[in-house]
């Protein structure tokens, strides 16, 4: 998951270095590092944005260092998914057990269908639905997407997939 | 000036073209130090055989009104076989089931030390190997670029103008039936039936269309480059085919709402071949409408580079021929 902190230091020599250390031994893949040093907060200390990705679940662990550091966190905001796909399907989707459609994806723990959009026209004639999927990366969206073409083929659905450079 | 004698085996739409191309493009030909002298035309019935040189215009007018090219009645594999000259445009129709009379021509051609152009994608997509190897041991020339994407550069353009690069990937849109109907589908909200009958009535698509819409048209394509430019032995049997007669109006107006558009994407790369319709994003170089072919190729030096033309057409193929027959005796 992309984790954004929004962190405060206090005015001293090396205070960044010590507030990155931790975040760097938790793993965590830092993105960006916006320091705000010509600022200051009502409390006297300077504000830092920090943007990492990491492969833990919970963070946790991290703020309690932090903040034993004496590093204060302000707003943490956590995303899970940073890839989104749409594919289109063709066929008696709703028939075919849509819910377990669905729940193949979203049972993954890495992958989700977010959006669904479906029209059927007449009760004897193919359905159609484009599904969003969100994913934790670009190889996990891909690993959706064809666990996604096995389960329409078996159930006799089209997947309209996006081309290659769509995914890259 | 060199003289180079030729035959036109197969004198349909595209052998037609040809025909028509050489009259018009004979100074241009002169320009370059060429005279290509017809001395044989075959259809799959009759023959016109005049070592002086073939009145092309007076075939194509008597092909026109009569249905026929001469009055000999032996095969297109007899002249092969039989009478002298030194360049064989094999433009007989695609078979992909055995190849055709097409196989047999190249393959004796190729046995009378006569250099090969063709359009036919039949024998290529069933028996590559075989026929360069052939080709090769004969010191023939061997030359397809009207098999692959019509009009639209893409052999020649690799092997000579992309030279020293190596092609990681090839993707794009090799059927112009197909891109039709679905680029009608969308356009107009109608469904598949209703635009494969509009492409019949104007004659974009066949009256038997199963060739072009599953996918298999395509699929030929992808095997002569997977051969050619990616050195594999596949047959068309090896890709991954779909096609477009199960694509509904919804799922194109889905697709339209998500900011795609839904092409017949052919994509080959050392571990990959195959057909499937595809969501390409609107306003991507592949999205192009009406019958247009396109193909984007990921090369190792020059990035990537897109190309876009007409895929087929007698003229536009007889294009792709003449460029391949000025390549072959330019030097």
């Amino acid at each position: 998951m992309r984790v954004s902190m929004d962190i405060e230091l206090q005015d001293a020599p090396g205070q960044l270095v010590h507030a990155l250390k931790p975040i760097s031994e938790f793993k965590g893949n830092l993105v960006s590092v916006v320091h705000h040093h010509e600022k200051r907060t009502p409390r006297g200390t300077i504000p830092v944005q920090v943007v990492f990705e990491t492969e833990s679940l919970s963070i946790s662990p991290l703020i309690k260092k932090l903040e034993e550091l004496g590093v204060g966190v302000i707003r943490v905001n956590e995303e899970k998914y940073l890839e989104r796909g749409t594919v289109v399907l063709i066929g008696h989707i709703v028939h075919t057990d849509l819910e377990d459609t669905i729940d193949t994806i979203d049972k993954t723990g890495y992958a989700e269908v977010v959006e669904l959009h479906l029209s059927m026209p007449s009760i004897n004639k193919s359905s159609s639905a484009s599904f969003k999927l969100d994913a934790v990366g670009k190889k996990e969206l891909r690993d959706a997407i064809s666990l996604l073409r096995s389960i329409a083929n078996k159930k006799d659905l089209v997947l309209i997939e996006p081309i290659e450079s769509e995914i890259l | 000036m060199k003289r180079i004698k030729a035959s036109i085996i197969g004198f349909g739409s595209v052998g037609q073209g040809v025909a028509r191309v050489l009259l018009r493009k004979k100074e241009e030909l002169s320009s370059m130090g060429l005279d290509i002298a017809v001395v044989a035309v075959a259809d799959s019935k009759t023959a016109v055989i005049d070592q002086q040189g073939v009145d092309l215009a007076m075939v194509l007018e008597r092909k026109a009104s009569e249905g026929i090219v001469g009055d000999e009645h032996i095969t297109g594999h007899d002249i092969i076989r039989d009478i002298e000259h030194d360049l064989v445009i094999e433009t007989t129709p695609t078979n992909i089931d055995t190849g055709g009379v097409g196989l047999q021509n190249m393959l004796t051609a190729f046995n009378k030390k006569r250099h090969v152009v063709t359009s036919n994608k039949g024998p290529l997509a069933l028996k590559y190997r075989e026929l360069a190897a052939l080709a090769e041991r004969s010191g023939c020339a061997f030359r397809f670029e009207a098999t692959v994407g019509g009009a639209m550069p893409l052999i020649n353009l690799i092997k000579d103008t992309l030279a020293g690069n190596d092609v990681i990937s090839i993707e794009g849109i090799f059927n112009g039936t197909c891109n039709y109907i679905l680029t009608r589908m969308m356009e107009e909200h109608a469904t598949y039936e209703l635009m494969l009958a509009e492409a019949q009535e104007l004659g974009i698509a066949e009256k038997d269309p199963i060739y072009d819409v599953e996918g298999i048209d395509a699929a030929c394509k992808l095997v002569i480059l997977a051969n050619a430019i990616f050195g594999m032995d596949a047959t068309y049997k090896d890709v991954h085919v779909t096609g477009i007669s199960r694509i509904t109006p919804e799922a194109l107006m889905l697709a339209e709402t998500d900011g795609y558009v839904i092409k017949l994407i052919g994509e080959v790369s050392k571990n990959r071949i195959q057909v499937a319709p595809r969501l390409v994003p609107i306003g991507h170089p592949l999205a192009v409408g009406g019958t247009l072919n396109v193909a984007s190729l990921q090369t190792d030096l020059a990035g990537p580079v897109i190309v876009v033309g007409r895929g087929a057409g007698s003229i536009e193929t007889a294009s792709a021929i003449l460029s391949d027959i000025v390549s072959v005796y330019k030097d």
